[in-house]
């Protein structure tokens, strides 16, 4: 188990590095620069020129990418290019707002996703099973941003419960966070409930039809405890690489919703950046995006492997 | 509703002042006291009420925002920027220069030579203003290191100097009557002497410094010490930057912020069903323009200029791009609300068998693309579509071709044969022509290059009296209208949205938010 883990470890930084040099060459690629993007329509030769030689934009750009890696390797990830501080200072309260809003998201939609997906295999073809089905295919056809536009007309338009805003910053009390944040999160849960429940249900229902699952019933077992105890076990495998999936998005794939909301994530200083040309900024939220997916995805792994003995104990 | 009810409702809404309320009323044979009565009404003091807190949502704020006046773009951060810093001259809403830091000024030898006495003002760091901080100030947007857009407005500078602890003398290299404005750049704010630190601005404004999260929210506190006395008098705002439209109009409906701009004339009807809400209108100079470069093919050949001037319906493209809110546009960037609009000359209509007969004329060598992005102003790509089929009905044919938002101001303004773009409206025409259409203006889109316009532009620069400038500056507009390459089909109006219990937001024809003004100029009344 150990060798596995420091396996997947020692992959991960060989991933997070190549993901490095994929995001600095393609951001190099785009038309436009830094100097031409922040100026548009106000730039002019000398200003440009002004921006790049500040910012040593002409340099080779080989040498440009290993002195960010060597920086990087030492935790240093450099200076924003728009506002001259450091991105370690600047990141930090975006990203405690990604991961805060994605915990809280997840902490709704997980529990919610498995506990549905496990009634519907049961009840399966039942009236509950269908509408649950139904209901999951209708909020995963519709766009989040649509999503977003619905919950803020009945909650915070006509009922008045929610603000329309979710803008928090660094001195928000973590309740408020919490009540300002509620919207934005049940769109992500929206978003994210229908793909782990189906898979929940449809791996339940795979592992039902197993002879050993029949034995159970046959023994008297009554229904959910051959389900929960039984069942579900062995279905683990593909609903936790599912979770970590959309955990993950969570995480990456929210910036529509922050910009509905005008919540200040990650996800926007990303986009921003990007159409900008801010490399130190794309690399430094390209990584940290990177490290979330490959975390989740070793933890993914793990999981997958822990719950079936076959697996934890190779012959 | 009729005029006499509409003038109160204006009243009401604070849109007006208390001389201008009176002098509509009594056009319209109201009696004095019937008048004075509403004016009582409607909360009218002299004296501006103190104190409350602003929230001002804003559009046009990215997470790569910064405070530093010499790269600011967008409305978030001058808009912030303004409220803590001064500018030396500001604009009226009637284009007009009022003086601000530079309380007075003289020109002479031919507007060559202008002399600056600077007001009287204490920084937020209780430093007294002199004229060494303005002279640093202005440098900041001059010379080979300057990062700074407002830089080509100022290379006609050749010297400024600190003529005197509160004078400031300023040499040009050609003579310009209209300097006022390059100078008055909104760019070009005042801090003390060798101040580098954008992150925490330090000004004469009425605000101090409060927080700045790029993208997201801004906070002033007010500043006890601000030497204008006529602004600055609530105790805090907060700009919140809020991109997406649907929620601009979202928040101001329910209560979360006092005022907002860029409303969405689409949905327009939710903000007049709301009693406590007003809108704020004002005629401005922004308009939506496709440059046809007249020294490239195909444009280069008059012919084809004109046939696609004709080929275009006006009323059709301001109703589909502005919902009316607006002006339709005669291939002049000269606004009907600039005071030397040209209205003499003829406007341009759709005609098809005009466009057919110019088209006749021209030698066209290839296909004619028309580059539009919606990275040029919302809505660009419909409305090039909409061109297109306006222009096949008329027998003129071009493709459109979509260019990326990303990198359009890079790869394909300037550089296209014929694209689309748009343009802010300066206050003074002259700067307009200068910015725009003069042969050497870097940022000349039509590649209009003409000796005699040249010649005309910068005599008008030079000329003083009003009865001389005047049909100089329609002459200009009249030769770009006949013969440039710029197809200007509307200018925009700016409309902004208020809470009624803010008081004095007057529209102002530059630009929104009373200019980048607000957070100083208004105050909050809840009677």
């Amino acid at each position: 188990m150990l060798k596995l883990i420091s396996q997947r470890l020692a992959l991960g930084l060989v991933t997070l590095w190549a993901a490095s040099v994929l995001i600095f060459f393609s951001t190099i690629l785009l038309p436009g620069d830094f100097a031409s993007a922040m100026l548009g329509q106000q730039a002019t030769a000398e200003n440009t020129a002004a921006i790049r030689a500040e910012l040593g934009l002409d340099r080779n750009v080989f040498l440009r990418y290993s002195d960010w890696l060597a920086g990087a390797a030492q935790g240093d990830l450099g200076l924003n290019w728009a506002s001259k501080r450091p991105i370690s200072d600047e990141i930090g309260p975006r990203l405690y707002n990604t991961f805060f809003l994605a915990i809280y998201a997840a902490l709704v939609a997980v529990p919610v996703s498995v506990f549905l997906g496990i009634m519907a295999a049961i009840r399966q073809g039942s009236v509950f099973d269908r509408g649950v089905n139904v209901g999951a295919l209708m909020t995963i056809s519709v766009p989040e941003f649509f999503l977003g536009y619905l919950l803020l007309m009945l909650f915070a338009a006509h009922l008045r419960i929610f603000p329309v805003l979710s803008v928090v910053s660094a001195t928000t009390p973590f309740f408020k966070h919490l009540y300002i944040a509620f919207l934005p999160m049940m769109t992500l849960v929206l978003v994210i409930v229908a793909h782990m429940m189906r898979m929940t249900r449809a791996s339940v229902l795979q592992v039902m039809a197993s002879p050993y699952i029949e034995m159970a019933y046959l023994k008297g077992l009554p229904k959910w405890r051959v389900v929960v105890q039984h069942a579900l076990p062995n279905a683990l495998a593909p609903i936790v690489n599912v979770i970590a999936l959309n955990l993950a998005y969570l995480v990456v794939g929210v910036v529509v919703v922050e910009r509905v909301f005008v919540y200040p994530g990650m996800g926007q200083m990303l986009v921003d950046a990007v159409a900008k040309r801010n490399i130190p900024v794309v690399l430094a939220c390209g990584l940290i995006f990177a490290v979330v997916f490959i975390t989740l995805n070793i933890i993914a792994d793990v999981l997958s492997i822990m719950s079936n003995p076959r697996l934890r104990h190779p012959r | 509703m009729n005029r006499w009810e509409e003038l109160q409702q204006a009243a009401m809404n604070g849109r007006l002042s208390r001389r201008q309320f009176m002098a509509h009323a009594a056009a319209l044979g109201v009696t004095t006291s019937l008048a004075t009565g509403v004016l009582a009404k409607a909360g009218y003091a002299d004296e501006p009420k103190k104190g409350g807190v602003l929230n001002i949502g804003i559009a046009g704020g990215s997470t790569t925002d910064s405070l530093d006046v010499t790269t600011y773009t967008d409305s978030m951060a001058f808009n912030t920027a303004f409220a803590m810093m001064n500018q030396l001259i500001e604009i009226d809403p009637n284009n007009k220069p009022i003086p601000s830091l530079f309380k007075s000024w003289e020109a002479s030898e031919g507007a060559t030579k202008w002399v600056f006495k600077v007001q009287q003002a204490e920084f937020h760091n209780g430093k007294s203003l002199d004229a060494e901080d303005i002279v640093y100030s202005i440098n900041l947007h001059r010379g080979e290191g300057s990062k700074s857009g407002a830089a080509s407005g100022l290379k006609p500078i050749s010297d400024v100097k600190a003529t005197g602890k509160d004078e400031v003398t300023i040499t040009l290299s050609a003579g310009d009557a209209d300097f006022i404005y390059p100078i008055s750049d909104y760019h070009v704010l005042v801090v003390p002497k060798d101040f580098k630190d954008w992150s925490k601005p330090v000004g004469t404004g009425p605000y101090t410094f409060g927080a700045w999260d790029p993208g997201v929210s801004a906070n002033v506190k007010k500043f006890a010490n601000h030497w204008n006395k006529d602004r600055g008098h609530v105790d805090e705002v907060n700009f919140t930057c809020i991109n997406d439209t649907a929620q601009r109009m979202n928040a101001i409906v329910a209560g979360q912020v006092d005022i907002i701009h860029r409303v969405d004339t689409a949905t327009i009807d939710l903000i007049k069903a709301v009693p406590t809400l007003a809108l704020v209108m004002a005629h401005g100079g922004y308009h939506a323009i496709y440059a046809a470069r007249c020294d490239m093919a195909p444009f280069n050949d008059p012919n084809l200029r004109l046939a696609v001037k004709h080929a275009i319906d006006r009323e059709q493209l301001l109703k589909a791009l502005f919902n009316g809110y607006g002006a339709i546009g005669n291939d002049s960037p000269i606004p009907p609300s600039d005071p030397y609009f040209a209205k003499e000359l003829e406007q341009t209509k759709y005609d098809p068998d005009q466009a057919k007969f110019y088209m006749k004329k021209a030698k066209i060598d290839g296909p004619v693309v028309l580059s539009a992005s919606d990275a040029a102003f919302n809505g660009a790509v419909d409305a090039a579509l909409l061109f297109q089929a306006n222009a096949k009905a008329a027998g003129v044919d071009f493709q459109v071709k979509k260019e990326p938002g990303d990198g359009f101001w890079d790869n394909v303004w300037l550089k296209a044969p014929f694209c689309e773009s748009y343009w802010g409206g300066r206050p003074a025409a002259t700067q307009m022509f200068t910015t725009a259409y003069k042969s050497d203006a870097a940022w000349n889109e039509t590649g209009y290059k003409v000796e005699a316009f040249d010649k005309l532009l910068a005599e008008a620069k030079v000329t003083v009296d009003e009865a001389k400038r005047a049909p100089m500056i329609k002459d200009l507009q009249k030769m770009v209208h006949e013969d440039g390459g710029a197809i200007i089909p509307a200018f925009k109006d700016w409309v902004d949205a208020t809470a009624t219990k803010v008081k004095n937001y007057q529209p102002h024809a530059m630009f929104d938010l009373c200019n980048g003004r607000a957070a100083e100029k208004v105050w909050i009344d809840e009677a």
